[in-house]
């Protein structure tokens, strides 16, 4: 592969043309982006700003006085997501993967660092980074990113050079190698929920890369039984299993997580069909549902916009994956698939295990929902992978 | 655009990129169709349970309102106390759940901790009292007599008491106006049962879990009127509890003042004379058992006679109904409800009963005149009365010769009434009965009100018993297994009466017939049965169901709901024979057997009636009994193991007319000094602020009216006798009634009772009084 090739230029061929007429051209750069995923991305999350806004402008011991505390930083972090995909648009996935065994060690670094003092702790997961200025980092949020990148660089070289159809065992090994590394360490956070996205995200990645059907069926056993050793031999406490089995019968944990379980479908039932309207919500409004901007800002759309309100963000997210499954099997080299399978994988699952758990339908973990939720690394890194979508996107041939 | 890129990439990937789509398709229908199943098709049900989520409702408990006597003297109303209490929910959040801070708690208000523990812990099958039996989200009471010291110290340190609460509180007051006690017919309350929560949900007045509900007494019967209605207000809340606005509020209304017949000063000296009399009564030796009499319970009813409104109920023993507030210790319950306690709380004026002895000959001299004979007779009034070779004996044996029923009622004559019954139990057949028999003699009992309740506004009154045919049948149906069982021919005494009444248990024989016709045998009566009864002889005949709530006034004093005087029969007599016997009563108080009591008395100015009744109980004391009444009162005493008649309760009854209409020890009438001389007609007035105008009280009228010379008087000799013919008592419970006269009974069937029963008097003993 030659690597490096910028987008900008791939697209800047043909006669000079200026203006309006050069920006609109069917060939121009404007024309070419994937124009649904990038509008489904906004309305998500400039409609994000606002569930967030409902769910925190009450909320003075989180917003320090200033309703709009919340909706600002939403929509500034959205922002600098938007200039990343910007930036990862303009650097191309090619050039990137250069850079990415860098990406990978930095972003490896951080969540080392996150193991260290200079870490801190919400919510019980040992994942953020504080900086200055009352914001934080969560860095596994990079990670997940770095790792579609890495094992799609690890997996396709060959294959992308032409020396074999399929990756062989020891690449195979290898990607794995790469990705348990950081699983480890945040599970050691412990950040369960970031960890099973993880998984996924390894299981889209090898599927996508055509490894062997040995390697799939083998790491999906060997998940379902080291889940069934970890449940038999009491590893866990009781409690932590209740915990986990909340989401389907509250009563296990009705002080913890079945409360959050119970408020949210509480909320989210009592919406009906079009909601009880923006800012009314009473579970909204009466703060009954916790971490309501982030984990479960879901509940403020199902309660004060409805039926009609949850299916426009599942629309809009449905849009966003379909178009990405086309980019995935629409480009011409496997590293593209990869990169775009994987962030399909990342994609689907956490907006199932987020949606999910707000229904009542998946176990309680503490995973945002893309583009909705408030959190600035989560934006960002959902974003760059926007950007990369599309980078993948425009390296189609123009017949296409 | 192609699906096929050019690089050839192997089918394998492209087939599980499309699986990954459909993957990721069906990941988000399933997310969709539950989002559709939630809001939609269960968007109702969530709806519902988020608007209980959002609403708190904070609880303004109804003032309780006051219960007052005739003239507006309240029996029970309201203070204000200091209330710490500990809210259960918040304790067993804690870790060890509240230990240390009901400890810390006791040590502030200088109780021990487990005094504390024992108070908020929940009453079930196998805890004993002291426990919580109202609803576990209730605050518990802990105590509501803190000090403004011992509050403040608690709201001080609020954080140091987390779920204990300091507060102001109406809490309900017995305040025994001139130490007119009062107990039993006002009741208590006790916090209101989850059960009973459950049941009056879906009426028209439901209870919330702060309320108290009337448990005995006026304070149950009249509970709803009385409960008002708590203050509701609905707020919107977070999930902090914090208010986000107002939803609803109704106010709190306080409940109606219940006013009362009975006159505190009245019912203050009715309390006394009943516990002098019992108190001199034990004084008095019995010859028959060879101690002094026990006393051991009694109760005094007086009654408008024109009404049937109660102007005094007492019943004794007696217990301080203000144990009830703020949750009885466990020391307090035992003394009301062990078993050496002879249960105070019983109200014995309506749940005692016993057999009547002579205060039941009323009912064979009307049933007599119905049957046909007339009232001038001559009857004989012999020594004794013979069935078939069994001896019934008179009084002392006495003879009077042939004399009238109203001679006979003056001087208690037995066998008159034996003869008249059995005859009556022959006419209809003997051992044989007819198949319609007239049964004149239970079935005027019946029509006297007997054998069933008289309807007084008060809970668990007993009915007492007529044990006529049917009753003797329905008896040993129930319990003829058992006879059978246990008699034997030659056995003991029990094991003989046990055979008898398997043989022939259900048959009314004659000398059931003979027993009964001087009230006693199986006959039971309640002292507000023989009121009701004395009443409609002083009225003209009407049968009045007794009440003692007169009015309810709501706490504005504008809306005044009467309780009318009702009536539930008229006595089955004419005119001419209620003439009769009326006058035959008055005979006894100048006369006859009561005599003795009313010396002085000034019976020109105020006719005085009565009548006396020494009952036998099987392995007791007498009861004495006295039904007596004026033109506008009826008073009847009863007293177990307390003696004769007049003897026991004939000073006491006498004290209590001296105190309603003001008669001095010469029998002059002092008008300044009567309590009542009329009934009490005017009700008292509500004001509009809720406050009552009452007037002042005395310390105790009971001092004002000293017992009466005649106390100490020597009885006339026929009195003085060993009043051993009959039986009864004031019994705690039926059961026990019934055991002890049924023996009685039995025995009666075959020997004479009273020789049979004391072989020791060789003298008969009689029935009278």
């Amino acid at each position: 592969m030659t690597g490096g090739v910028n987008s900008f230029q791939v697209s800047g061929y043909g006669p000079k043309r200026s203006g309006w007429t050069r920006l609109l051209a069917r060939d121009s750069l404007v024309r070419r982006l994937d124009w649904p995923i990038l509008l489904s991305a906004l309305v998500l999350s400039l409609l994000g700003s606002l569930l967030v806004y409902s769910a925190t402008r009450n909320r003075t011991e989180l917003n320090q006085g200033d309703p709009y505390y919340f909706l600002v930083r939403h929509l500034l972090n959205t922002g600098i997501g938007v200039a990343l995909m910007i930036g990862a648009l303009w650097l191309g996935h090619r050039a990137l993967r250069t850079a990415v065994p860098v990406l990978y060690g930095a972003s490896v670094f951080l969540i080392l660092l996150v193991l260290t003092p200079l870490g801190s702790t919400i919510n019980g997961a040992h994942s953020w980074i504080k900086l200055p200025g009352g914001f934080s980092l969560q860095p596994s949020e990079f990670v997940k990113l770095t790792i579609i990148l890495g094992m799609a660089m690890l997996l396709a070289t060959r294959v992308d050079a032409g020396d074999r159809q399929y990756p062989d065992h020891r690449t195979v090994l290898q990607a794995l190698g790469l990705a348990v590394v950081p699983m480890i360490i945040v599970m050691l956070m412990p950040d369960l929920g970031t960890v099973m996205v993880m998984a996924v995200i390894v299981l889209g990645v090898l599927l996508a890369s055509g490894a062997s059907n040995r390697w799939v069926f083998g790491l999906i056993s060997a998940g379902a039984v080291g889940a069934v050793t970890v449940w038999q031999l009491g590893i866990l406490d009781d409690y932590q299993i209740n915990r986990f089995a909340a989401f389907a019968n509250p009563e296990l944990d009705p002080a913890g997580v079945g409360y959050n379980t119970n408020q949210a479908r509480i909320a989210i039932g009592s919406g009906g069909l079009t909601g009880a309207g923006l800012f009314n919500g009473h579970q909204t409004t009466g703060q009954f549902v916790p971490e309501q901007q982030t984990d479960f800002v879901f509940t403020v759309a199902g309660e004060e916009l409805g039926f009609v309100g949850g299916g426009l963000i599942l629309l809009l997210l449905g849009i966003i994956l379909w178009r990405a499954c086309r980019i995935a099997r629409d480009t011409p080299d496997l590293y593209s698939t990869i990169v775009a399978a994987g962030i399909v994988a990342w994609f689907a699952f956490q907006t199932f295990e987020n949606i999910g758990m707000t229904l009542g339908i998946m176990p309680v973990t503490g995973l945002p929902l893309p583009f909705v939720s408030y959190g600035g690394t989560s934006m960002f890194a959902v974003w760059m992978a926007v950007g990369l979508l599309q980078s993948i996107r425009l390296q189609r041939p123009l017949s296409a | 655009m192609t699906n096929i890129p050019e690089t050839g990439r192997s089918p394998r990937v492209q087939i599980r990129l499309i699986v990954i789509q459909v993957l990721v398709l069906s990941l988000l229908g399933t997310l969709g169709g539950r989002l559709w199943y939630l809001q939609i098709r269960e968007g109702d049900q969530y709806a519902k349970e988020a608007s209980g989520n959002h609403v708190q409702q904070v609880v303004q408990p109804a003032v309780r309102g006051s219960i007052l006597d005739a003239r507006g003297v309240p029996l029970a109303d309201n203070e204000t106390r200091l209330v710490v209490s500990a809210s259960r929910t918040e304790l067993m959040k804690m870790k060890d759940d509240g230990k240390a801070v009901l400890t810390k708690l006791a040590k502030v208000l200088g109780m021990t901790p487990k005094e504390v523990m024992e108070k908020v812990r929940l009453c079930d099958a196998k805890t004993p009292q002291p426990c919580w039996n109202g609803s576990p989200y209730q605050p518990i009471p802990i105590t509501d007599e803190a000090t403004p010291k011992q509050a403040l110290q608690i709201r001080e340190r609020a954080e140091d008491f987390p779920g204990i609460t300091a507060e102001p509180q109406a809490v309900r007051r017995y305040p025994a106006p001139g130490k007119a006690n009062t107990a039993q017919v006002l009741g208590y309350l006790s916090p209101v049962t989850d059960e009973e929560i459950k049941e009056a949900q879906d009426t028209d007045s439901p209870y919330l879990r702060s309320d108290m509900v009337g448990r005995s007494g006026l304070e149950r019967q009249y509970d709803k009127q009385l409960r008002g209605k708590a203050g509701v207000t609905r707020y919107e809340v977070d999930n902090l509890g914090r208010v986000l606005g107002k939803a609803q509020s109704d106010p709190a209304e306080p409940g109606a003042n219940l006013v009362t017949s009975i006159d505190a000063r009245v019912q203050r000296v009715a309390e006394y004379q009943l516990d002098w009399a019992m108190k001199e009564a034990r004084k008095v030796h019995d010859r028959n058992t060879g101690t002094n009499y026990k006393a051991d319970s009694g109760a005094v009813v007086v009654m408008e006679a024109k009404t049937g409104r109660i102007v005094a109920m007492a019943s004794n023993p007696a217990y301080d109904p203000n144990v009830w507030v703020g949750g009885i210790s466990s020391k307090d319950y035992a003394k009301l409800t062990g078993k050496k306690s002879n249960y105070p709380l019983l109200n014995r004026a309506i749940q005692g009963q016993s057999a009547p002895g002579s205060v039941f000959k009323v009912i064979p001299t009307a049933a007599a005149i119905r049957a046909g004979y007339s009232f001038e007779g001559p009857y004989n009034c012999s020594s004794s009365y013979s069935i078939g070779g069994q001896v019934f004996k008179n009084f002392e044996s006495q003879n009077h010769g042939p004399i009238s029923l109203g001679r006979a009622l003056e001087v208690s004559c037995d066998t008159v009434f034996y003869r008249l019954s059995h005859e009556e139990w022959k006419r209809d057949g003997g051992n044989k009965p007819k198949k319609n028999p007239n049964d004149w003699f239970y079935k005027t009992a019946h029509d006297f009100g007997l054998g069933e309740k008289t309807g007084i506004d008060l809970p668990n009154e007993v009915s007492g018993r007529v044990p006529d045919r049917q009753w003797k049948k329905d008896y040993w149906k129930a319990n003829k297994d058992a006879w059978c069982k246990t008699g034997k021919k030659n056995g003991s005494y029990a094991e003989r009466i046990a055979y008898e009444n398997c043989l022939e248990g259900n048959r009314l024989r004659a000398g059931d017939s003979v027993n009964y016709s001087i009230g006693q045998g199986d006959t039971l009566v309640t002292p507000i049965q023989m009121a009701t009864i004395y009443a409609a002889l002083s009225n003209g005949g009407t049968l009045y169901d007794p009440t003692i709530g007169k009015a309810v006034i709501s706490p504005d004093g504008r809306t005044v709901t009467e309780i009318k005087p009702k009536a539930h029969g008229k006595l089955p007599v004419s005119k001419k024979t209620l003439k009769a016997i009326d006058g035959a009563l008055e005979g006894v108080a100048t006369r006859g057997t009561a005599a003795w009591r009313f010396g002085g008395w000034p019976q020109d100015k105020i006719p005085m009636h009565a009548k006396t009744g020494t009952a036998e109980v099987y392995g007791k004391q007498t009861t004495s009994w006295f039904t007596t009444y004026t033109e506008d009162y009826a008073v009847v005493m009863t007293i177990s193991q307390g003696g004769t008649g007049s003897g026991a309760s004939g000073p006491a009854v006498r004290n209590i007319y001296n105190a309603l209409y003001g008669v001095t020890e010469d029998g002059k009438i002092d008008k300044k000094k009567a309590l009542l001389p009329e009934p009490q007609k005017s009700l008292p007035k509500v004001k509009a602020d809720g406050t009552i105008k009452s007037p002042k009280i005395p310390k105790d009228p009971a001092k004002t009216a000293q017992p009466s010379p005649d106390a100490s008087a020597d009885p006339p000799a026929d009195d003085q006798g060993d009043p051993a013919d009959q039986q009864g008592a004031t019994v705690p419970s039926p059961e026990a009634g019934n055991r002890d006269t049924r023996r009685r009974r039995r025995r009666g069937g075959g020997r004479p009772r009273r020789a049979a029963r004391r072989p020791r008097t060789t003298a008969t003993r009689r029935a009278v009084t």
